[in-house]
């Protein structure tokens, strides 16, 4: 049933809602402390458990396979009801950052990658 | 008359309209990205750039702080935009994530992951400051933002930010999710983009799947895997850490 992986989903997003409070009340603040990010590893390994043990079929996935599908349409609607209008007014800080970053991430990748050994490039060279 | 129905029904069926014209808005970003950009920029980073035009448009003509959502023509996308789909549907992408798969990225892959999230956040807070924002939770909101899109606007709603920081951050990420599409099969080579590994290099620094996959997508198909694969972890690991670690840090420095 497909309502079964949406409410594996609703499952771990509220648990890890919970733990997230929890965690945040633990260290003496009112805010939730990565409970997005405790409900992703509550998923993966719900899924993990349940395809061992058999008892995810296909129709139950495409449950959870919808919402994650939704997920970009949904950043877009987010989009549509942020305050641009006082964001604009922040200046030149998005474009700079961005920038900023995109370049200090660049310079890694390069940096590491010129450390990789060439024997362990497993493709063959064009 | 006419337009006094469709009115109502979009009034009364907000959720239902907001589907509609989500969906429009990515239909519109899909031909554009096609047509005027031969698939360069992806079609989801014109579609939320569109949204943020839409959102100035409803904003000024509102007046009110919620971009279109403060229209009651469009009072939907505010619960489909809300902070409870968008964070369920955030949840069910760690669904595609494969275990076994991901521990063949190895150490090499989660030091590149920390890497792009620690670094992409100094660099954002550093500039937050230098433009006067000096209190603890727009600093991390907007570095959060440069770590990506998503990890922003949820770091932010954690700790509770304005929205105008939210939309400064989720800003910032956009820029650099589209830099990152643009520019990486033009660095390329500077960038060593050869083997699966050097992806998944490339997939934890840059971050922004969306960015990581067009861009990778654009310089050699194969290696698309490898760099997403990696760039799926970003978004959790800076939902983990923004509001909690690196939200910590910056409150204990300022």
């Amino acid at each position: 049933m497909i309502i079964y992986g949406t409410a594996l989903l609703a499952v771990c997003h509220l648990l890890g809602i919970i733990i997230g409070d929890l965690l945040g009340r633990a260290l003496g603040m009112t805010t939730n402390v990565g409970g997005v990010g405790i409900a992703m590893l509550l998923l993966i390994f719900a899924r993990i458990y349940l395809h061992k043990s058999g008892r995810l079929c296909a129709t139950s996935e495409s449950g959870v396979h919808y919402w994650g599908a939704i997920y970009i349409p949904v950043v877009v609607a987010m989009a549509m009801q942020q305050n641009v209008v006082a964001a604009l007014k922040g200046g030149p800080v998005a474009l700079i950052a961005a920038v900023g970053s995109v370049l200090v991430c660049g310079l890694f990748v390069s940096f590491i990658n010129r450390m990789e050994p060439e024997t362990a490039a497993p493709e063959e060279p064009k | 008359m006419m337009w006094e129905i469709l009115e109502k029904a979009a009034k009364e069926n907000g959720l239902v309209t907001a589907f509609a014209v989500v969906g429009l808005v990515m239909l519109v970003s899909g031909v554009v990205s096609r047509k005027l950009t031969f698939g360069r920029v992806q079609g989801s980073a014109i579609a939320i750039l569109i949204g943020l035009a839409l959102a100035y448009v409803g904003g000024k003509m509102s007046g009110g702080s919620k971009g279109l959502a403060d229209l009651a023509l469009f009072s939907g996308v505010g619960l489909m935009g809300g902070n409870m789909l968008r964070d369920f549907a955030i949840v069910a992408t760690a669904f595609e994530v494969h275990a076994e798969e991901a521990k063949k990225a190895g150490w090499i892959g989660a030091i590149a992951l920390l890497l792009g999230t620690v670094l992409p956040f100094i660099v954002g807070v550093a500039v937050a400051w230098a433009f006067g924002y000096r209190d603890a939770v727009s600093m991390t909101t907007i570095g959060a933002g440069a770590i990506t899109y998503i990890v922003g606007p949820v770091t932010g709603g954690a700790i509770g930010a304005t929205s105008d920081v939210m939309a400064l951050s989720i800003a910032t990420g956009v820029i650099k999710a589209i830099l990152v599409m643009v520019s990486t099969p033009v660095a390329a080579k500077f960038l060593r983009l050869k083997t699966p590994r050097s992806a998944m290099v490339f997939g934890g620094l840059a971050g922004t799947v969306s960015g990581v996959s067009a861009g990778l997508a654009a310089t050699d198909r194969k290696l698309v895997p490898y760099g997403a694969l990696v760039a799926t972890f970003h978004t959790g690991l800076g939902c983990l850490l923004g509001p909690s670690l690196l939200f910590f840090i910056v409150r204990a420095l300022t």
